[in-house]
């Protein structure tokens, strides 16, 4: 199972830039939710031997980023009937190059950083870098909320590779508290979107700015 | 005893969901912060175990936080029943169940000894103050949750990357990773510090984000402008609060692991600019709740300045901590008052408070002086501390700084404070309905007694525990 983890990882970068290029929203939250199941099995892979509570960590987690929130999100544009970001602050091309350069940097980074024996040559801190920088991009370039919430999702998605690293050394329970941050967090802000849509008929961060200096 | 000030809150919260009645239901607030406020004074002046297992438990650092939260929550709970009440029409089963989860969380965020634990307690007390913001329910209050919702995830985002890469540090230093405080700072000689660093900027950013330090404060002038004063008043003592607690715990760590000049110099370089920006924005600042938000930052940055600084600095910071928390009550709660009765936040269409409204138009001129430093109001004193500890250091030219835009926010909110405070109250205030009533000027008659009070005289069992708390975070008992 071990050496899998290479491999997967190589995926979930393939799946950043593809993020990072697209303007359908559709696909851009089924690439997020294909990179949440992956993150699942990950954790599997990571894990030296079987237990039943990583078998019950990596079902949580495959469901909550794989499934049900996409699922939510999905059901948003289908309400909301949007299916493109248009204009979007930086532009696709220019994005996708800034997320590759991003990639590039975090592997020579990861290189100078001291990494304990097990993690040496091992792409999961090179990868939790670049997806957490995907991430950013995604959240600060684009215009529709939906868009937003995505990036947030890829940044989070980096930040639990970050934490695979730990698997073995940190207790549960703070995993658990992140999948359960996550759910909280984006079902809050599934409401507020819900809020946005009924109030502006569209779900364009731009209608928000009547609040500025 | 310390689980059960967490629980009462949160029982409470459950509780508004089955009161029927818009107007009895506000009733559940001040009791809630009653409640609080009794237990946290038996848990801290009694001889009642202060720990709960390993997760929860009481420090130096941490009691003087607890203690301020919990009489700041309990003034603005006297506060929301009167508010609640004047506005029979807005529903809000919601807002108190909220505000009771908020201040649980908030007391969970106080106590957590665990670095996780304190994690999930801060995002949910993000989570619970969400709905605080949006109780006006429009498109205003709307965008202002949205852009808190989604800047403050960010951050604590941010946050929790910071907590892994220094249980990172602890696991490549060859410890068993128990990410308790006690054991972090105990190991922390030991931790690897280009991870430590790398982790002290993220968390530094993370919560530096809740706390609103610029240029992470984008978020703050539109929450605290959109929302209700007394949402304000908690945020900005209460939230920001747990926050601050949090950076003392790394910057704790840091001390411990003999690598914290780079942790200063980080802390004295955003409190700087945190004042600058604070400063840029107040000067013509035409809203006067934005403007209230942009003295929250400014007053953030000098928090984290004065720990940069060091040594006396530490104390005047904790003392600054509760001077401004209190004085951002005075403040917050006033302007909620005029806004009630002018029913607008521009200065163009406010002025006349001190004849309209003379007691809340005279508690909000004093809350100005005393938060813009001036004698004999606390604030002045523990900036005069920061102050003084900074030429003590030899850093003549931070102190200059300091005080160049202490003068610059003096400038700057006087003109947006007297213009709302003199002059003649429109026809329109005339004839509005409010009046000030005793649940809305009571709590802030209290608050600036209280700032009046650290100004004179600071307490000695007070003085006794901020200088602990300020030992306990330099690491030399």
């Amino acid at each position: 199972m071990h050496n899998l983890v290479g491999p997967l990882l190589v995926v979930v970068l393939l799946f950043n830039l593809f993020l990072l290029g697209t303007s359908r929203l559709q696909a851009v939250i089924n690439a997020s939710a294909t990179q949440g199941v992956l993150l699942g099995i990950l954790t599997l892979c990571v894990h030296e031997g079987f237990s039943t509570w990583m078998v019950l960590i990596t079902i949580v987690t495959i469901l909550v980023k794989g499934v049900l929130i996409p699922g939510m999100l999905l059901r948003a544009i289908r309400d909301a009937a949007i299916r493109r970001e248009i204009e979007p602050f930086i532009g696709f091309l220019p994005c996708l190059l800034l997320g590759a350069l991003g990639t590039g940097a975090s592997l020579i980074f990861a290189r100078t950083l001291p990494l304990a024996k097990e993690h040496v040559g091992s792409l999961l801190v090179p990868a939790a870098m670049a997806t957490v920088w995907t991430g950013f991009l995604v959240l600060t370039t684009r215009r529709k909320a939906i868009n937003q919430v995505v990036g947030y999702l890829v940044l989070e998605n980096g930040i639990y590779i970050m934490g695979l690293t730990l698997l073995h050394a940190m207790p549960f329970m703070v995993e658990m508290g992140v999948l359960l941050d996550l759910f909280v967090g984006i079902f809050v802000m599934g409401i507020i979107l819900n809020h946005i849509r009924r109030e502006f008929s569209s779900l364009d961060t731009a209608h928000l700015s009547a609040l500025k200096e | 005893m310390l689980l059960v000030l967490i629980l009462i809150p949160l029982l409470l919260g459950g509780l508004a969901f089955a009161v029927r009645s818009n107007l009895k239901r506000p009733w559940l607030l001040p009791i809630g912060g009653a409640a609080h406020l009794i237990g946290t004074s038996v848990v801290l002046l009694g001889n009642a175990p202060a720990t709960e297992g390993a997760w929860l438990g009481l420090d130096p650092l941490n009691k003087v936080v607890l203690g301020f939260l919990s009489l700041l929550f309990f003034l603005c709970s006297v506060y929301a029943r009167g508010y609640l009440v004047s506005r029979p029409n807005q529903p809000n089963r919601v807002f108190t169940a909220s505000l009771l989860a908020f201040l649980g969380m908030l007391t969970l965020a106080v106590e957590a000894q665990h670095l996780g634990l304190m994690w999930v307690a801060i995002e949910s007390c993000t989570l619970s103050s969400a709905p605080l913001l949006y109780f006006n329910q429009n498109p205003r209050s709307l965008e202002a949750t949205w852009k808190y919702l989604l800047i403050g995830s960010v951050g604590i985002a941010l946050a929790l990357l910071g907590s892994y890469f220094l249980a990172y540090s602890a696991l490549h230093g060859g410890m068993s990773t128990s990410l308790f405080f006690r054991d972090l700072v105990h190991e922390a000689p030991h931790l690897s510090h280009p991870w430590l660093r790398a982790a002290f900027i993220l968390l530094f950013v993370g919560y530096g984000t809740k706390m609103g330090l610029a240029p992470m404060h984008t978020w703050k002038p539109d929450a605290y402008g959109e929302a209700p004063g007394l949402v304000g008043a908690l945020l900005a003592g209460g939230l920001t609060t747990v926050a601050f607690l949090a950076v003392l715990r790394f910057f704790q760590i840091c001390s411990a692991a003999h690598d914290v000049a780079f942790a200063r110099s980080m802390m004295v370089t955003i409190g700087l600019f945190s004042m600058a920006v604070a400063a840029v924005f107040m000067v013509r600042q035409r809203d006067y709740k934005r403007m209230l938000a942009y003295s929250s930052v400014e007053h953030m940055g000098i928090l984290v300045l004065g720990i940069g600084i060091g040594g006396a600095g530490i104390f005047g910071s904790l003392l600054h901590l509760i001077n401004n928390g209190l004085t951002k009550g005075v403040l917050f709660l006033a302007a909620a008052n005029i806004h009630r009765c002018y029913g607008s936040k521009r200065v163009e269409d406010v002025s006349g408070a001190i004849r309209r409204l003379p007691i809340t138009g005279a508690l909000f001129l004093a809350g100005f002086f005393a938060i813009t430093g001036s004698p004999p109001f606390g604030p002045f004193f523990s900036e005069f501390t920061i102050l003084r500890a900074a030429v003590a250091a030899g850093r003549f030219w931070v102190a200059g700084l300091f005080l160049v835009m202490l003068f610059v926010v003096f400038v700057g909110m006087s003109a947006t404070v007297f213009a709302v405070v003199q002059g003649e109250p429109s026809a329109k205030a005339k004839a509005s309905s409010y009046k000030d009533s005793f649940f809305t000027v009571a709590p802030i008659i209290v608050f600036l007694s209280l700032v009046l009070l650290l100004g004179v005289y600071v307490p000695p069992p007070l003085s006794r525990a901020l200088h602990t708390a300020a030992a306990f975070i330099e690491m030399n008992p």
